[in-house]
């Protein structure tokens, strides 16, 4: 399989990566061999078998549904490389 | 070679502090000292003195089953007040408003952390040459990889800094630094230990565990780490075992399946040999060695390759620019926000991961490849729940290779996942292994990996130790030029 670079382009829109020319050419490459490698799996007969999201989901709990922590939001927003006045800054989205 | 000190160990720090011959401030200042002395491995991202050298200088006598002992962590434990940048330039500057689960627990134990250690970028590597602050280098041989993606953490140990150092195994990443920096990996059953604040790569396969010299220090560790935790859903509620007390239980009995699949194409051959002689000392002391298959080993890279990319995709999503890490300079618009903030932040290894992830995950591939890998993943689980119904422990080589020459590898990354095909299955069936160290090859060493069924960590820990008591190859030291 190899990738063509309209699929590269749109790969890297949903993944929200700025991507140059020449960064996407030599992330599709290794990409390309990627699958190569992970098509093995289509050979493999998987019926009946159960999908494994998670390998040991005996023995967990859920915690009760209460609240357990104090308003961080002033620390939270302090992380925040742009924030003011108890908000996350972007840039204008709607004009 | 040399060989490492008493006071080179959890326990032999422990005895010291408990006789009085050193006081915890001593033993803080002793691995700062190291740590400077070994500044040129680049182990360390962030040291912290101050904090470190207080905390010792404040421990009650009491302090707790680890009081005085200083550790370094994989720097992608959140830790209050201290920068966690998972070895990425997007948390270059991330400093963390709470202690990870992990960190609070070694806290309370009294344990003195002195810095954070260099790690591939968001765990994600096999060689520690993914990280934004540069390759952590071998303390066995300074031109070659100390393993990833815990590298900084085994390079520390190795080289006689801290006695124990945490890290964190998604594929192998606590087992098989420590393969090849000659010390103990331990990674727990998934599950056994918190992964609250513990920074996600993959999270049905992320697990934190523990580097050190011998079984006896990851059993001390584990035992002060392990167990519910109700900011984890995922953490077992299961008593934890008493991990020292059964430590002397032996091997007499034992059976240890020898993975011929873990012997596979692409072992060195002197590894194989190497590890086959350790699982000889086990049978002199009793155990009873039988060949056992994996027949569905060899699909765990492709399913890994599916499964650990779509989870990171997902989980690498939140950096973006607004709440916290890297941000972009005059961003035009929300997306050029999001683009540029996330191209710059990230490497390359993260970058190739996360469009993998997108591209199994995304419109039509769904079930193709992310499904199918599940199922795969259940055939894989099941290979040892067969295979653990016929011996108690597994056994094969920890890594095929001894450690390898820095940029030896970074041109094939395929190659580079290859590599990890003992470790990773381990982590697609969620069971706990560990890496002893096992012999010598050319001067390096090599591990020999052990794994448990499910929540079997005090069976594996004692065959481990055996080990130990029977042989020497973990008490050998990098030389002092090294």
């Amino acid at each position: 399989m190899a990738l063509d670079s309209a699929t590269l382009v749109h790969l890297a829109r949903l993944a929200r990566l700025s991507l140059g020319e020449s960064e996407r050419g030599l992330l599709g490459t290794d990409l390309d061999r990627t699958l190569a490698m992970i098509d093995q799996l289509q050979q493999i007969d998987v019926n009946g078998l159960e999908p494994l999201a998670q390998p040991q989901a005996s023995d967990t709990e859920n915690r009760g549904d209460s609240v357990t922590e104090d308003d961080h939001s002033a620390q939270f927003l302090g992380l925040s490389p742009a924030a003011e006045g108890g908000y996350f800054l972007v840039p204008k989205v709607i004009e | 070679m040399s060989r490492i000190e008493a006071l080179d160990t959890v326990s032999g720090q422990l005895a010291a502090l408990a006789a009085g011959s050193v006081v915890a401030i001593t033993l803080a200042e002793r691995s700062l000292e190291r740590a400077a002395a070994h500044a040129a491995l680049n182990a360390l991202i962030t040291t912290t003195a101050d904090a470190g050298l207080a905390t010792a200088a404040r421990l009650p006598a009491s302090g707790g089953p680890l009081a005085g002992v200083p550790f370094a962590h994989k720097d992608l434990f959140c830790t209050r007040g201290v920068r966690t940048t998972c070895g990425s330039r997007m948390l270059a500057d991330f400093i963390a408003p709470y202690d990870a689960t992990v960190a609070e627990r070694l806290n309370a134990a009294g344990a003195v952390c002195i810095g954070k250690a260099n790690m591939d970028e968001f765990a994600m590597g096999s060689s520690n040459e993914n990280s934004f602050f540069g390759p952590v280098r071998n303390p066995w041989d300074r031109q070659r990889v100390p393993g990833g993606s815990s590298g900084g953490s085994a390079a520390l140990v190795a080289a006689g800094v801290v006695p124990f150092a945490t890290g964190s195994d998604t594929g192998g990443s606590v087992r098989q630094p420590a393969a090849l920096c000659g010390v103990v990996g331990f990674k727990p059953t998934y599950g056994r230990v918190s992964r609250y604040g513990m920074v996600a790569y993959a999270s049905s396969l992320d697990q934190a565990g523990v580097l050190a010299h011998t079984a006896e220090d990851c059993a001390r560790v584990l035992a002060a780490i392990a167990g519910a935790d109700p900011r984890d859903a995922t953490c077992s509620t299961r008593p934890v075992d008493d991990y020292v007390g059964v430590l002397g239980s032996g091997v007499r009995g034992l059976r240890i399946g020898v993975v011929a699949e873990y012997f596979g194409a692409g072992v060195d051959p002197a590894v194989a040999q190497t590890v086959r002689g350790a699982l000889q000392v086990l049978e002199r002391e009793g155990a009873v060695l039988v060949d056992v298959r994996l027949p569905s080993l060899p699909l765990s890279i492709p399913a890994y390759y599916v499964l650990a990319p779509a989870e990171a995709s997902s989980n690498l999503a939140r950096y973006d620019g607004v709440r916290f890490g890297h941000r972009c300079d005059a961003p035009t618009d929300l997306a050029d926000l999001y683009g540029r903030s996330r191209a710059e932040g990230f490497g390359t290894e993260v970058k190739r991961r996360i469009l993998a992830g997108t591209y199994v995950l995304s419109a039509g591939y769904y079930d193709a490849y992310y499904r199918r890998a599940q199922r795969v993943r259940r055939l894989i689980a099941n290979d040892y729940l067969r295979a653990f119904t016929e011996v108690d422990l597994l056994a094969g080589p920890t890594a095929p290779g001894v450690a390898f020459a820095l940029g030896e590898k970074t041109a094939d990354p395929l190659a580079m996942y290859a590599a990890d095909v003992n470790t990773v299955a381990v982590n697609l069936a969620g069971l706990p292994a560990i890496s002893v160290p096992a012999g010598f090859v050319a001067g390096l060493p090599v591990g020999l990996q052990l794994v448990g069924p499910a929540f079997g960590e005090a069976r594996l820990l004692a065959a481990a130790h055996a080990l130990q008591l029977a042989s020497d190859w973990h008490l050998q030291a990098p030389g002092a030029a090294a």
